[in-house]
């Protein structure tokens, strides 16, 4: 926020094209999934450059991720921001849950006086916004003429220039390796903390074999498995991702198995040769079932897949991954008590 | 990069011809192309790009269009499960201030 510029609306907040270091650096951490539900900014009306009753005016949510994307693309323009209350959710989310929705559409522009703000009666909308808003429907609450912007926010420039003009590349929705890449982090440290939470589980059942309780028990065979859930991780949540279009197969489930089954092969010729044949199955088994299930969930971070498509893939998938679960609990537990 | 497909004959996309009027909302906001232009009404021209997501049937003032709505999300439809029957199935916290969501990645 740099000021404020008058309106007959009364005053609006004026906000810059640049982004901080501090903006930056908050991007990077929600990225990384700190602070990522309390990552907003208030809802409202923002001018952007010197903006007049002729500007666009931009609709985006209240995600900080979210509106610093559409701020920093417009650069040496002037133009209104107008931001939902999506309770800090992103556009295509928000939108999916109904919060970035007609509703919250008309009530903004009301609130914002938009009327008075600018003489064109046009909003632009994120179209990835769409899964929420009805354009004739914010038509008839507003009297606004709701007009579909592109997916990325990157293309409005040219958008704007175009004369609110979209080409049907700035419609489509892509998954490149940057848009997947930024995504990994926060798949892997969601796992890694469950990956830690049966380490510690394991470690206490590992001491148990003939005998009774014994430590270097624990460390022979928490250790080993450690490597089997970081691989496990790994395949799941970084490498699938990354190498999504190029493995094998249309489900998630499948081309997760693919990875895993690669990483088995990488990762068992280097269990320690004490290691029981039961616990060299459950760690195989761990690799097939976890990359599988871990690269199913991430469907629902990818931009192509639907629900009728994710429900038929769990069908078929999830019963053999938590059978190859348990069976891996199992198995490496077993394995404890024989050579 | 070619495009990245998921699977094929599954979705619940359906679109009545007759009731289009040419407004053209169906072609604007799906981000798969999945409408296109064809004289003066749409057609659907890829039907297993759909991503169920509604944004056509919500913007289609004319009831031509018709599609079970939802997010493609392993973790959002294991949540709904929990959540019991009927649950819908979205992403990321529930509510205002609910804390953190699924672990999952959706939002």
């Amino acid at each position: 926020m740099t000021g404020h510029v008058t309106t007959l609306a009364g005053p609006v907040p004026v906000v810059s094209a640049k982004l901080t270091a501090r903006d930056r650096l908050g991007g990077w951490k929600v990225r990384w999934g700190i602070r990522r539900y309390s990552y907003t900014v208030d809802p409202g009306l923002y001018a952007l450059g010197a903006p007049s009753d002729t500007s666009p005016v931009l609709v985006t949510a209240n995600y900080k991720l979210s509106f610093d994307a559409l701020r920093c693309r417009l650069e040496g323009r002037a133009a209104w921001i107008l931001a939902l209350d999506t309770r800090g959710i992103n556009v295509w989310c928000a939108a999916g849950k109904g919060t970035f929705g007609t509703a919250e559409v008309a009530r903004r522009i009301e609130a914002a006086a938009l009327n008075q703000v600018v003489s064109h009666g046009v909003v632009v909308l994120p179209q990835l916004g769409a899964p929420g808003v009805s354009a004739p429907e914010v038509r008839r609450r507003s009297g606004f003429r709701a007009v579909w912007g592109p997916v990325r926010a990157q293309d409005l420039p040219a958008f704007i220039d175009g004369g609110l003009r979209a080409t049907p590349e700035m419609r489509r929705v892509r998954f490149p390796l940057r848009d997947r890449l930024v995504l990994v982090p926060l798949e892997m440290t969601a796992v890694a903390g469950i990956a830690l939470a049966v380490l510690v589980v394991a470690a206490a059942v590992a001491g148990f074999g003939p005998g009774g309780f014994s430590l270097a028990r624990v460390l022979a065979g928490v250790l080993p498995l450690a490597a089997v859930l970081a691989a496990t991780t790994l395949a799941g949540t970084v490498l699938t991702p990354l190498l999504l279009p190029w493995l094998p197969g249309r489900m998630f489930s499948a081309r997760g198995f693919a990875v895993g089954a690669v990483a088995a092969a990488f990762v068992l010729p280097w269990m320690p040769p004490t290691y029981s044949t039961l616990r060299l199955a459950a760690a195989a088994l761990t690799m097939l079932a976890g990359s599988s299930y871990l690269a199913m969930n991430f469907t629902g971070s990818s931009t192509f897949t639907s629900l009728s498509g994710v429900e038929k893939e769990m069908r078929a998938s999830l019963p053999w991954q938590v059978a190859g679960a348990v069976a891996a609990a199992a198995l490496w537990i077993a394995g404890g008590f024989v050579r | 990069m070619s495009d990245l497909r998921y699977l094929d004959d599954v979705v619940t996309l359906t679109y009545d011809r007759a009731k289009c009027t040419g407004c053209q909302q169906c072609t604007y906001v799906c981000p798969h192309g999945v409408f296109v232009m064809d004289g003066n009404r749409a057609v659907m021209r890829d039907r297993d790009a759909c991503i169920e997501c509604g944004a056509c049937a919500l913007n289609c003032d004319f009831d031509a269009i018709h599609v079970r709505a939802g997010v493609g999300c392993a973790a959002g439809i294991i949540a709904s499960w929990f959540r019991g029957k009927g649950g819908e199935v979205s992403c990321g916290p529930e509510g205002a201030g609910a804390g953190k969501g699924t672990s999952g990645g959706c939002c």
